[in-house]
């Protein structure tokens, strides 16, 4: 496969878990700097695509690039090091830990056993804590056990945890699950604030939010493509209204 | 200073906690005990080095180790092994059909000394086996296991098993190891009596100072960024993996670090004792090491020394007076303690000492009588 300009290029990839083509011969490419969001009707392969991308699940076929580097054959941690966050589905952070060293463990400095033994906390580290702290609307809880936070808040806490990494991929499964509508709202700002200067990949079924964030949507069905495009034409195509949005 | 005091001593409560330890272990009990039951105290400080082990690894990592036992168990068949060859001279086994060899060997027809115990002739090597054996046992395992992401209860039966099969092992291969008596009769040294009464003391103050040695390593460990990245393990392994970290790495150093201070102790157990069986290998002593954790605390270093000297003393004293009745009473005792105080002796410690900082009231009396700057402690911790 030839190399391209986007960040992330999926060709032909297939999983298939004893014989069920959870994702069937997908292609995808995603800008720079581009949110992208996917949506589809339950068991679509919308969560599996997302595993696939961070090695999660090893694909049966195809492949995934990420800045033209193959990304089939990593480890989940070497994944992460190119430069590809994931957030999970349910709010993943460290309970016991404070908000504060939530985003401290998250520093991408000190990956290796050597390397955190000796690792030294400078001014950089707690000043970029302090400022992914405010862009999640956290600056008031940095010292509180994160197990406290209200659920919309562990969400924004794990977006800031994938901040401090500053990935240039960021995926993001159902980021507003749960949430009330001014959580809501507060996550699209964040979203469309943070993809300035990164690409952004969300899974999504809340379709107000989705016109609030997507640059283009992509509709998944039975693990294929079955629209994509921008919002308004996805939602005008006939078959994407007779397998998911209804009526 | 605020920082050595936060990285080695858990800070300031952490130093005085710490402090009380080392003056219990190093002034009182040698002034107020004695000899026989100084020993009996240096034979629990052996244990508590596994317990303190136990804290880090199954406390602080989540990763419940049910055999680290056999590693308590080799670093002291390694020192046992040293201690044999020298008590072995030709001269003290001239009745034996070998000369030169140790006793059992002799008994097992056996006539001239394996090769894997020739290492154990020298000092310096045996100091460094008693180090890396266990250490490269516990890579093994843990290479093998964390690579494959075996973890939780799959983890704990299978260094169950692993720490049965080498009590059999140790049992069954009788000429070489000295079989279900194991070694015994150790006498000297380098040449240094060690059963004499003052070996004894000296051999209990190394103990001692070696175990709080372990405590402020240990502390080291858990205030780095290593420390916390264990906590978070334990929390939420997925995260810290796609977090960019490789979590086997992570678990297989401190489980081998884990063995690692297990085996001091195992060494300092047969220096002090004299002997090493396979009694402190297997399935038994592996759980009780894991009690003495849990009653300790196990998120505390220290908690787990006083649990490893409270349980090993009701031990003595019960098993003196009923011996039918002890395991029984140990068992209530851990089902008690995961009940009631899931956070041992440390978590009762904390929440009902939280009115009376201990650390706080000590600065304010030596401020009081001695008008010295009680910043000295460091007032930023």
């Amino acid at each position: 496969m030839s190399n391209t300009d986007f960040i992330l290029a999926i060709e032909d990839l297939t999983v298939s878990f004893d014989g069920f083509k959870a994702v069937d011969s997908l292609s995808m490419y995603i800008d720079k700097n581009e949110l992208r969001v996917v949506i589809g009707p339950n068991g679509a392969g919308k969560t599996t695509v997302l595993y696939l991308i961070c090695g999660k699940t090893k694909s049966t076929e195809g492949s995934i690039k990420f800045k033209n580097i193959e990304m089939t054959t990593l480890s989940e941690h070497e994944i992460v090091r190119a430069g590809v966050g994931r957030k999970f589905q349910t709010p993943s952070i460290y309970e016991n830990l404070t908000v504060y060293q939530n985003l401290e463990v998250s520093y991408p400095v000190g990956r290796s056993v050597w390397g955190s033994l000796t690792f030294k906390r400078t001014p950089e580290l707690s000043e970029q804590v302090r400022k992914i702290a405010a862009e999640v609307l956290l600056t008031e809880h940095l010292d509180l056990e994160a197990a406290l936070l209200s659920h919309g808040q562990k969400q924004w806490l794990e977006i800031g945890m994938l901040l401090m990494q500053d990935p240039e991929l960021l995926m993001l499964d159902e980021p507003v699950a749960g949430m009330s509508a001014k959580e809501r709202d507060q996550t699209a700002e964040l979203l469309n604030q943070i993809c300035q200067n990164r690409s952004v990949l969300v899974i999504e079924h809340d379709m107000e939010f989705v016109k609030k964030i997507a640059h283009k949507v992509t509709v998944l069905h039975q693990g294929k493509i079955l629209a994509e495009g921008s919002m308004e034409k996805v939602q005008a195509n006939e078959k994407v209204i007779e397998v998911y949005l209804g009526h | 200073m605020t920082v050595i005091l936060d990285k080695c001593f858990g800070g300031k409560q952490g130093a005085v906690n710490l402090a009380i330890l080392a003056i219990l272990l190093l002034v009182i009990f040698p002034l107020w005990l004695d000899l026989f039951r100084l020993g009996l105290i240096g034979k629990y400080v052996t244990y508590a080095f596994v317990a303190v082990s136990l804290v880090l690894l199954w406390g602080n990592g989540g990763i419940l180790s049910l055999g680290q036992g056999m590693f308590f168990g080799l670093g002291g068949y390694c020192m046992a092994m040293f201690l044999k060859l020298e008590a072995s001279d030709p001269i003290s086994t001239k009745i034996q059909t070998t000369p030169g060899i140790p006793d059992f060997m002799d008994w097992n027809q056996i006539t001239e000394i394996p090769w894997f115990w020739q290492p154990f002739k020298s000092f310096p090597l045996t100091v460094f086996f008693v180090l890396a054996v266990p250490t490269f046992l516990a890579f093994i395992i843990g290479y093998a296991m964390f690579k494959r992401r075996v973890g939780g209860v799959y983890f704990a039966i299978i260094t169950q098993a692993i720490a049965l099969i080498l009590s059999i092992l140790i049992v069954g291969q009788q000429g070489y190891t000295g079989g279900v008596n194991g070694i015994t009769d150790l006498k000297t040294l380098l040449g240094w009596d060690i059963r004499t009464d003052s070996a004894k003391y000296v051999l209990y103050f190394i103990n001692a100072s070696l175990l709080i040695g372990v405590i402020i390593l240990s502390n080291y460990v858990l205030s780095s960024k290593f420390g916390m990245l264990l906590l978070a393990m334990r929390d939420k392994e997925e995260r810290v993996r796609f977090s960019g970290y490789d979590v086997s790495s992570f678990k297989i150093f401190i489980f081998c670090y884990a063995a690692m201070i297990s085996a001091i102790g195992g060494a300092m157990f047969t220096l002090q004792i004299g002997f090493m069986s396979p009694s402190f290998v297997g399935i038994v002593p592996s759980i009780e090491m894991v009690i003495f954790a849990a009653v300790g605390g196990r998120m505390s270093l220290i908690g787990a020394v006083y649990g490893a000297l409270l349980v090993n003393f009701g031990k003595t004293m019960f098993s003196e007076n009923f011996p039918e009745l002890w395991l029984f009473l140990m068992g209530g005792l851990f089902i008690a303690v995961v009940m009631f105080f899931p956070d041992g002796l440390a978590g009762v410690y904390r929440d009902h000492a939280k009115n009376f900082n201990l650390a706080d009231w000590l600065i304010a009396s030596y401020t009081k009588w001695f008008k010295k700057d009680a910043n000295m402690l460091g007032d930023k911790v």
